[in-house]
């Protein structure tokens, strides 16, 4: 996910953040501003689109039947994936998913499931044989840093607007009725990535900021302040006292992105 | 969890598999097993059977992915079609791609990339039987076959996980714990350097809890430190046996 910039501009940003600035003026524990549009994809059953300073992301969930996994009969399907859309960024390329595009679903698939934000067995239709498929498409639109919170924030706002169709069993078969029910959900997880830069924590990171980081952790936030996923990224590390210090900005930074959702 | 499961852990404090919370699984590790690889380790980690080839650094191909400023890294994480219950397809899966991803950043903080421009070094990790905490203890193995490649390194990369079993906080989650526990955290330590280069977790933890989990993964890494590094000892004792009973004879 590399677009390549100058050593000089490197350079300008690491010195700002040792001084505690950013090229932007924002503090470094401060996100750029949020907007969220709910709903804009009417053929899909639940959708959200976000802008994250200039990043934008769009969701869409599309739910549909198939079976149910042989250990979980019970239980509804959770599928999350990610299209790095070619038209967000001269970086992306056409193709199957790469290591970051799986990366990226794999992770708000971990911050959604973790902290049983769908109640899955309530996505069974007849146990051991038809379930709910809930398909969440995350579908990156300009990619300007911090993909993994625009992402994990969009999909649960897409969530909690998905209408799950009505349906009824008669004579052992499944009928699709008319009407939706709204999908009820458990928790309202939140993932806060902070990159390290020097030895500064940062939060947000804007593409250029995210080239000179040396590594990332995002952590998924569940509304009682409990962490339930973390993923370290980048190719530095983090001493222990930076990671405990991280998960405390993390929770604080998760309640006020929370106030962004609507429920 | 119904009640008819057995506990994970029992009053005592002792796991399903006799180990108390904070105790290691038996470790072996061995270096230099490939005859045709640059560098090479095996470890045994409780049931996980897991062999490492590292080759290079070497021309790249294909060339275009060479970076001029700096050598590149590549890691395969695989496993073994027969290497859990329900064969496993040899393709690549999702979660095979984003291990090989996290790992080789795990590693990357331990080399000096910018000695070897143009280069690359690949790292083969081979899952031959799984049994829980498999990146871990392909981390530990893959820093052993890095050591044993001959390329300067940092430190030696070591890995370790912590859990939650019932409720307790326990070390080293072996397969049905890891299943079946409310929280895993795999943790690569560099000790020399007290850095954490790949942390992960799923399941929730209080912040307490994931306080003590991070420095217990990081004691049990500390544990097998001088492990690996009587591995890499072991290796050149035995060739400087097998020279003494040469001039000998």
């Amino acid at each position: 996910m590399s677009t390549l910039i100058t050593k000089v501009r490197q350079r300008q940003i690491s010195q700002l953040i040792e001084k505690g600035k950013r090229l932007d003026d924002r503090a470094l524990t401060d996100y750029r501003e949020i907007k969220i549009e709910e709903g804009l994809i009417e053929r899909a059953e639940g959708s959200a689109k976000i802008l994250l300073g200039k990043t934008e992301v769009l969701v869409g969930v599309k739910v549909g039947t198939g079976e149910p996994f042989t250990d979980t009969p019970n239980e509804g399907v959770l599928t999350v994936n990610a299209e790095l859309v070619p038209l967000a960024s001269p970086s992306f390329e056409p193709g199957p998913p790469d290591e970051n595009s799986i990366e990226l679903a794999r992770i708000v698939d971990r911050g959604i499931r973790e902290s049983k934000t769908i109640d899955n067995e309530k996505l069974c239709i007849e146990p051991g044989k038809k379930v709910f498929v809930v398909f969440v498409d995350v579908y990156v639109l300009n990619h300007d840093g911090n993909l993994i919170d625009a992402s994990a924030l969009a999909a649960v706002s897409a969530l909690l607007n998905t209408k799950m169709p009505n349906f009824e069993i008669k004579d052992g078969e499944v009928k699709i009725k008319q009407g939706y029910t709204p999908l009820s959900l458990r928790s309202h997880p939140v993932t806060v990535t902070i990159g390290k830069i020097g030895d500064k924590l940062v939060v947000d990171l804007g593409l250029e900021e995210e080239q000179v980081m040396d590594a990332r952790l995002s952590m998924a936030v569940k509304d009682d302040g409990n962490i339930c996923a973390i993923q370290k990224g980048g190719s530095g590390y983090f001493t222990p006292q930076q990671i405990i210090e991280a998960s405390k900005l993390a929770q604080e930074k998760a309640a006020e992105m929370r106030k962004k959702l609507k429920w | 969890m119904n009640d008819k499961q057995e506990k994970l852990i029992d009053k005592k404090g002792i796991r399903l598999d006799g180990r108390k919370a904070d105790e290691l699984r038996p470790l072996k590790l061995e270096v230099g097993v490939l005859p045709n690889a640059d560098g090479s380790a095996y470890v045994e980690h409780g049931k996980n059977k897991i062999l490492v080839g590292v080759f290079g650094p070497r021309e790249m191909h294909p060339k275009h992915l060479s970076r001029p400023d700096r050598m590149v890294l590549r890691c395969r994480y695989h496993m073994a079609p027969f290497s859990v219950q329900e064969r496993k397809s040899p393709a690549p899966s999702r979660r095979e791609v984003e291990l090989s991803k996290v790992i080789r950043e795990s590693l990357e903080p331990a080399l000096f990339l910018e000695l070897y421009p143009r280069t690359g070094i690949d790292v083969f990790i081979e899952v031959l039987q799984a049994d829980g905490g498999t990146r871990c203890a392909s981390i530990t193995a893959a820093a052993l076959a890095l050591a044993d490649s001959g390329i300067p390194m940092r430190d030696l990369v070591v890995a370790c996980a912590a859990g939650k079993i019932e409720d307790t906080v326990v070390l080293d989650l072996y397969d049905a714990e890891d299943k079946l526990g409310a929280a895993d955290v795999p943790v690569a330590y560099m000790p020399n350097l007290n850095a954490i280069t790949l942390l992960q977790m799923d399941g929730t933890l209080t912040p307490e809890e994931f306080e003590k989990a991070v420095s217990m993964a990081t004691d049990g890494c500390k544990q097998i430190y001088p492990m690996q590094k009587e591995a890499l000892k072991t290796k050149y004792m035995h060739i400087k046996e097998e020279t003494q009973e040469e001039t000998e004879e």
